[in-house]
């Protein structure tokens, strides 16, 4: 299943290069790019797992990036 | 003004003034220089010590925190102070050009409708484009932008298609005409019966198309990422190295001076500027050509097109238009217009494409009545009496069976016209070359492509004249559908470089998949072809293909531009910082400013 979210707030590039590559090795994630430009942020995921990994996703950029919002579209 | 810009000015006047304090007063100096030191430093020592609090420790404002209250320690009170300044200011700037371009990406991008006028019970709701079903009726007011993709059931209007094809003639639409959207209705109402949910219709598309383009790295982009996770250890580790090493080793050394040097490898150890100079640059040159109705669906595709050097075209709907006309009308011993008009009588019983065609050609009305025998002879023509006058029109099999002296013509296709048994000349069909497609090609071999090819199912002569009027170099033709993909690989196989594939993505999908890139033409409204492709050009020109290879290159070289330029100068610093040529001052540059310098450049590759 695909998801969007907007991350607010995105403010350095190496940030989401590493936000994209710990999210990448989530159980149930197919696939996922952070686009430091456009702050989206667009995932294919297991449907099943969807709520275990926004979980981790949350813990993930906060813990790069503390001032990101995560809104999903 | 925002609160930490108002405490950043604060700080560096209070910065200013610390100058001015003499050394004698050691304690008022420290402290004059500790209060200007929070005040230009809060911000980052807040999301330092948030950082650290979620366990993220190597990030660039704790190491900024290290570097800085380090320097502190070692007494170069002013210099901690001017880079934590300093790289406040350069955040800043840092900010308004990631802002900038990010606004200017969102203008290209900005096709998107923000509402539908729905028709329900003849009045007009404004509702999100997403509410709308496929069957229901929208109306597009003039200067509206077409919400989704649908049928005019009523009016007539011109649209600009430019946001799509970045061309900039409108196109007539009328009744029952396809209408797409993220086009702008200019002059008059439209009623469009919606046939696409948004999702699915052509903006949506193209946004999704563009939006998701960054997931397909390309190699230089992979390099640069791979590169800066190592970076940063590795910086840090030269840093304690150089901190803890030459003072024990070298006589005289002095800790202070050689952590002063450490701290600042700190300040230069965020890969930042790195990590953005590449994926900035392809984003910009992604979003250039999509301004230009260029749909790029990857970086990989951009670094492969730069390198391309062969072109292998696709002849049906690619070069020529697809249609069949009337090329040339050779009359001998009457006028031109005789001929055809004697033809197209001839000719009116006939359902052959040829056929068609000549009766397009012909202005006039046909009057039946004129018209007193005709009768088809399946696999040479027609035979007719028109005005009482028995007209021949057919192949040269037709001529010979009934013993007529004809001049033969080379081409595709050719209806040879006898009237009363005497040759009265021939009429050449052929299949239109598009406009621009000789000035495109012409265009591609300035670019440096070394080689053209055609494809075509056509036969051999009149394949090669068109290969030859058109300037492409290499030919094959006769070739069934399924042969395409074998041929391709052929010159896949034998030619240097890159090999690029055109074509109109209709039926050469498997070959568009095939080449190194696929290009589709004229895809506006085709979504089998812009499944199909790499690269997807919405009109039907073929200089677009040498503005896309332009663009291509240009991004590939803002991209390495970026590259080298910031590991140089970050590389270079280092260096010097090593040998105390340069100070933390300097280091500072080393960070922010070269982000800064990469921002701009990669601006570069959305303008043309």
């Amino acid at each position: 299943m695909k998801i969007k979210a907007k991350l607010h707030d995105l403010c350095c590039a190496n940030c989401a290069a590493k936000i994209e590559e710990k999210i990448s090795k989530l159980e149930g994630v197919e696939s996922v790019t952070v686009n430091f430009l456009t702050e989206k942020m667009i995932l294919n995921a297991e449907e099943s797992k969807l709520g275990e990994i926004k979980e981790q996703i949350e813990k993930i950029v906060h813990k790069i990036e503390p001032d990101v919002e995560i809104e999903y579209i | 003004m925002k609160k930490d810009t108002i405490l950043l000015i604060v700080g560096a006047v209070a910065f200013a003034a610390s100058l001015f304090i003499p050394e004698e007063a050691v304690l008022v100096r420290f402290s004059a220089f500790l209060i200007a030191f929070v005040l230009c430093g809060m911000k980052v020592i807040i999301s330092a010590v948030k950082g650290i609090s979620k366990g993220n420790i190597f990030n660039e404002n704790t190491l900024m925190v290290v570097a800085t209250v380090g320097a502190f320690c070692i007494r170069e009170y002013p210099e901690a102070v001017f880079v934590v300044l300093f790289y406040r200011v350069g955040e800043m700037f840092e900010d308004y050009a990631v802002r900038k371009s990010r606004k200017s990406i969102s203008e290209v991008m900005n096709i998107c409708p923000d509402s539908a006028n729905l028709l329900v019970d003849g009045k007009i709701e404004a509702v999100d484009p997403d509410d709308v079903e496929i069957g229901d009726m929208i109306v597009v007011g003039a200067g509206e932008r077409v919400a989704l993709d649908g049928i005019v059931v009523s009016g007539s209007s011109f649209l600009d298609t430019s946001a799509l094809t970045g061309e900039s003639v409108p196109r007539e639409v009328r009744e029952g005409d396809e209408i797409l959207s993220g086009c702008i209705n200019k002059n008059a109402t439209l009623t469009v019966k919606v046939t696409k949910d948004f999702d699915d219709s052509t903006v949506s598309r193209i946004l999704e198309l563009v939006e998701t383009a960054s997931a397909r790295k390309s190699s230089s982009e992979k390099f640069i990422t791979k590169f800066a996770k190592y970076y940063t250890p590795v910086v840090l580790v030269c840093a304690l190295v150089l901190a803890v090493v030459p003072p024990l080793v070298i006589e005289g050394a002095q800790f202070s001076d050689y952590i002063y040097r450490a701290l600042s490898f700190l300040v230069v150890s965020c890969p930042c500027a790195l990590v953005i100079s590449v994926p900035l640059a392809f984003f910009g040159g992604i979003g250039g050509a999509a301004k230009k109705g260029i749909l790029v669906k990857g970086g990989n595709y951009l670094e492969v097109l730069s390198k391309a050097e062969n072109i292998v075209f696709d002849k049906t709907g690619t070069l020529t238009k697809g249609v069949f006309r009337v090329q040339e009308i050779n009359a001998v011993d009457i006028s031109k217009d005789e001929l055809i008009r004697l033809t197209a009588y001839a000719e009116n019983v006939s359902s052959h494409p040829m056929a068609k065609s000549v009766r397009e050609a012909f202005d006039g009305e046909i009057d039946r009545d004129r018209i007193s025998m005709s009768e088809e002879i399946a696999g040479f023509g027609v035979k007719a009496v028109v005005d009482g006058r028995t007209v021949l029109a057919g192949n040269g099999k037709l001529m010979e069976s009934e013993n007529i002296d004809y001049i033969k013509t080379e081409g595709t296709a050719v209806i040879y016209v006898a009237v009363d048994k005497k040759f009265c000349g021939s009429i050449i069909i052929a299949d239109e070359i598009k406009q621009d497609a000789k000035a495109g090609i012409a265009g591609l071999k300035k670019a440096g492509i070394s080689q053209t090819f055609m494809l075509t199912g056509d036969v051999k002569s009149a394949a090669e004249r068109i290969a030859g009027d058109l300037g492409i170099d290499r030919v094959s033709a006769e070739l069934l559908p399924d042969d395409k993909v074998n041929e391709l690989e052929k010159i896949m196989k034998t030619a240097k470089g890159r090999t690029v594939y055109v074509g109109d993505g209709i039926n050469d999908a498997p070959v568009l998949a095939r080449a190194d890139t696929g290009i589709a033409m004229g895809a506006l409204g085709s979504d089998a072809a812009v499944e199909a492709a790499d690269i997807v050009i919405m009109t039907d020109e073929i200089s677009k293909i040498g503005t896309a290879v332009k663009i291509a290159r240009k991004t590939m070289s803002i991209a390495k531009q970026n590259i080298v330029f910031s590991l140089l100068i970050k590389i270079g610093i280092l260096v010097l910082c090593s040998f105390n040529i340069v100070g933390m001052g300097v280091a500072v540059f080393g960070d922010v400013g070269v982000m800064v310098l990469a921002v701009l450049n990669s601006f570069r590759a959305l303008k043309e």
